[in-house]
């Protein structure tokens, strides 16, 4: 071969192998992600109902209740305008608590729970996941609720 | 008072810093000898106004000054006085300054150790490191000033983030940003030689300690991140693919891939513009990086609190640097000769096998960490990608480049003969073979499909690697040839052997630990036992423990093996009194073949807790395989022929690295 042959030869391999590289990551990727969907959506039913996705608000005050005997806890996740209720096997984040905002990911159950594998930490306090901010903020809201965002808002500014 | 000396320290770098863009480039261009000449001082200059600003900024620290807002946020005063200092890189103000210093270092360190420079070269690569240093002062004064004041003056600061009131995290940020920043030095002789369209064996052996050393500190910083995020976060893994991980891992890959194009293009004069391209793209990664912390578009655990207008500034500035270098190199990059013709089997095409994986494996993390954003930008919904999908891009892509590891370092350049590489290493190939073999018995791999192929590739890499060594001693004999080849002109070499047992190490901590470890969250009450992987943790109790500046709960366990007590381990759950943050602290009973773990998770009434307890087997190698990979980088470094290409050696800065 010469060696004009021998490099398109080379190129030729390289292209296919990045082709098949590409498509294997793509659909690798199909199966490995999770949408994000508000409880308003979820309450909607606008959500996938055999894949895992997750699910984002605040959890709401006096909600969070612990099973006397195991690691179960179950709380409410809300955006203002609609709550889902959230079921967790494990330990919670440090920083998670009623009125923080949170990001749950799992799948709805049958019973219309939302069954949390993952609950996400977060490591300062005044960081709200972008997901949760733009929810809180799509929602449609009364007064009272927007003054409550505004009020956290200001607090996260004023942190 | 102080702190507004300070500020002035910071726009004086300023003035300097756009001074040093300029004049130097200029009069590079013009043949301005003088504009040239005043490159070096002004390097200096900017350095040293920069250490003015840093040292006013700890002073506040260190006194408490409330009245500055920055240090308001991120101390307090009943922080111990080490973490006062590693708070002043805890936020986002400060880690910049911190990033703007160290760059001037790097720009003061290559003006006074490059003597052998010509006067040309040097003005542009302090040129360019003026211009970056131009727009990250910018960004400071204008988006986030660390010398703002607050008035009213609170009587109390907010407290570091407790996360951060870690030995690990003092001086992580720090190695990191001096691995991100050391590439701008690659960057400046890239941009250098593009202007110049000057690029040859000489050039190349310049830039190869700078971007060795920056790398070397990338990989400390990543090490020491993982370890971190190990400990401190509870969750006893040690790599979480999240963005801000990514983020640094993205530069650290091209960096490798770069430092390996460099010894193409220093000992062959080929891959010029390959390296050059490589260059530019390890700094544009570092600067993304920084964009993807500081910005908040995605959702990270590691995401502190952001602010989106800052986000748009690099933003812009990354368009500027990444746009202008690109068209830079489409202009002048044909100019630069290809030289260094190779054949099919040659160590060219085994490094170019090790860059396109390299890349490659970037594209797929870049891809990964950037899916959330595009999904969004296409209205396609908001997503997250899991870590399964980076595991997998890993894996399908590290055996490759363990293979090919192995075959590399004993091909020859330009040309090489495939009959003599296969009786060279047929022997090396035939063990790991019997290994690959032994490791499937069930016996050792319990099952587990890629116990046998991770351990039979790290034991490839050993008997290569060894082979490789035999083959160059060949003529120099016994221990004391050994030791001769490394007083001479062989320490590159022995660094890349180091380095590249350090993969091997890092390979047999990445199987073990991820095909043997066992977690369990559990409920407990005091009294109780429960045994994972052959230990038994007896829980004796929580009992109340005050710290300096926390209040914790601190859990009392006994770890036994069979009826052997092998350790007595404390977490703590803490409670900080400045801003009340929880924090968990896990105990580790660490060893060199496993780890045992513990971590309290929360009190869940009537004296029990909810616990999490781990095995963690051979999680010490991922970080021991990091340090080997890290002082094969400075033994390489330490090569007697860059001194002679060079004048002076880069010792300062590498005794930096070993000393951390």
């Amino acid at each position: 071969m010469k060696a004009r042959q021998k490099r398109m030869v080379f190129v030729g391999l390289a292209v296919v192998g990045v082709g098949i590289a590409a498509s294997l990551a793509l659909s690798a990727l199909r199966s490995n992600i999770a949408y994000f969907f508000s409880p308003t959506q979820v309450m909607a039913s606008e959500h996938p109902e055999d894949a895992i996705f997750r699910v984002g608000g605040l959890v709401v005050e006096d909600t969070l209740q612990r099973q006397p005997d195991g690691l179960r806890v179950r709380f409410d996740v809300t955006d203002n305008a609609a709550t889902v209720p959230v079921s967790y096997t494990g330990i919670l984040p440090d920083l998670f608590g009623e009125g923080q905002g949170v990001v749950a990911k799992g799948r709805i159950g049958e019973d219309g729970m939302f069954y949390a594998e993952e609950v996400l930490a977060k490591h300062d306090e005044s960081y709200m996941p972008p997901e949760v901010a733009d929810s809180l903020q799509t929602a449609h809201v009364d007064g009272v609720v927007e003054a409550t965002v505004d009020s956290l808002r200001t607090e996260g500014a004023a942190q | 008072m102080i702190p507004e000396l300070g500020h002035v320290a910071l726009i004086l770098a300023l003035i300097i810093a756009v001074v040093q863009a300029a004049f130097p480039l200029a009069g590079s261009l013009s043949g301005n000898r003088p504009w040239m000449t005043m490159a070096r001082p002004l390097a200096y200059g900017q350095f040293t106004f920069l250490t003015i600003a840093f040292a006013c900024l700890v002073q506040a620290f260190l006194t408490s000054d409330f009245s500055v807002l920055y240090v308001a946020q991120n101390s307090n005063t009943l922080l111990p006085d080490i973490y006062k200092v590693s708070a002043v890189w805890g936020g986002h103000e400060g880690s910049l300054l911190l990033w703007v210093l160290f760059m001037a270092a790097w720009g003061a360190a290559v003006a006074a150790l490059s003597n052998n420079l010509p006067q040309v070269v040097i003005s542009r690569v302090i040129s360019v490191q003026g211009m970056i240093a131009v727009g990250f002062l910018l960004f400071m004064l204008l988006t986030s000033n660390p010398f703002e004041r607050l008035f009213p003056i609170p009587p109390e600061g907010r407290d570091l983030n407790p996360l951060l009131q870690d030995f690990g995290l003092a001086i992580h940020p720090p190695m990191l940003y001096m691995g991100y920043v050391g590439f701008s030095v690659a960057f400046a002789f890239a941009i250098a030689a593009l202007i110049g369209g000057r690029l040859d064996a000489a050039w190349a052996r310049w830039s190869r300690p700078w971007t060795t050393v920056a790398w070397v500190f990338l990989t400390i910083g990543i090490a020491l991140g993982s370890w971190w995020a190990y400990y401190e976060l509870g969750w006893g893994g040690w790599w979480f693919w999240d963005p801000v991980e990514n983020a640094s891992l993205m530069p650290w890959l091209v960096g490798t891939a770069l430092i390996h194009s460099l010894a193409v293009t220093e000992k062959r004069g080929a891959f010029k513009s390959w390296t050059l391209l490589l260059a530019i793209f390890a700094f544009s990664l570092s600067l993304l990086g920084t964009f993807l912390v500081r910005s908040g578009v995605l959702t990270s655990v590691h995401a502190f609190a952001t602010d989106p207008e800052r986000g748009l500034f690099i933003l812009i500035f990354l368009c500027f640097v990444v746009g202008g270098s690109l068209a830079l190199y489409a202009w002048r990059a044909p100019e630069v000769s290809e030289g260094g013709r190779f054949d099919l089997v040659s160590r060219e095409t085994a490094l170019l096998g090790n860059n396109l994986l390299f890349v490659a494996f970037t594209v797929l993390v870049l891809f990964g960490t950037l899916a959330p954003l595009i999904y969004e930008a296409f209205d396609w919904g908001k997503i997250s990608v899991g870590f399964p999908w980076f595991n997998k891009m890993f894996i399908a892509l590290a055996p490759f480049l363990a293979i090919l590891l192995g075959i590399g370092p004993a091909a020859r350049w330009k040309q090489d003969d495939p009959g003599r590489m296969t009786k060279m290493l047929w022997i090396a190939f035939a063990l790991s073979i019997l290994v690959l073999a032994i490791a499937a018995l069930p016996l050792f791999s319990g099952g587990h499909l890629w116990v046998p192929i991770g351990i039979a590739l790290a034991a490839w890499l050993l008997f290569s690697h060894v082979t490789i060594l035999r083959e160059r001693l060949k003529n120099k004999p016994g221990l004391k040839g050994l030791v001769a080849d490394l007083r001479g002109n062989g320490r590159s070499f022995y660094g890349m052997l180091a380095a590249h047992m350090g993969v091997a190490i890092f390979i047999v901590g990445v199987t073990m630990v991820s095909n043997f470890q066992d977690e369990e969250d559990v409920r407990m009450s005091p009294g109780d036992s429960h045994e994972i992987a052959g230990y038994r943790f007896e829980f004796l109790g929580a009992e109340p423990a005050a710290g300096p500046n926390y209040r914790a709960d601190r859990g009392h366990f006994l770890v036994y093996s069979g009826e052997k007590e092998i350790a007595e381990l404390f977490p703590e759950k803490r409670s900080y009194l400045g801003g009340g943050m929880p924090m968990t602290e896990a105990a580790i009973d660490a060893g060199l073949f496993r780890d045992i773990y513990v971590s309290l998770g929360e009190s869940v009434g009537g004296g029990d807790w909810a616990l999490r307890l781990y095995y963690k087997p051979y999680v010490r190698w991922i970080w021991l395989g990091a340090i080997f990979m890290a002082l094969g980088g400075l033994l390489a470094v330490s090569d007697p022929r860059y001194r002679t290409a060079r004048g002076r050696s880069t010792a300062p800065v590498g005794g930096a690295a070993a000393r951390a």
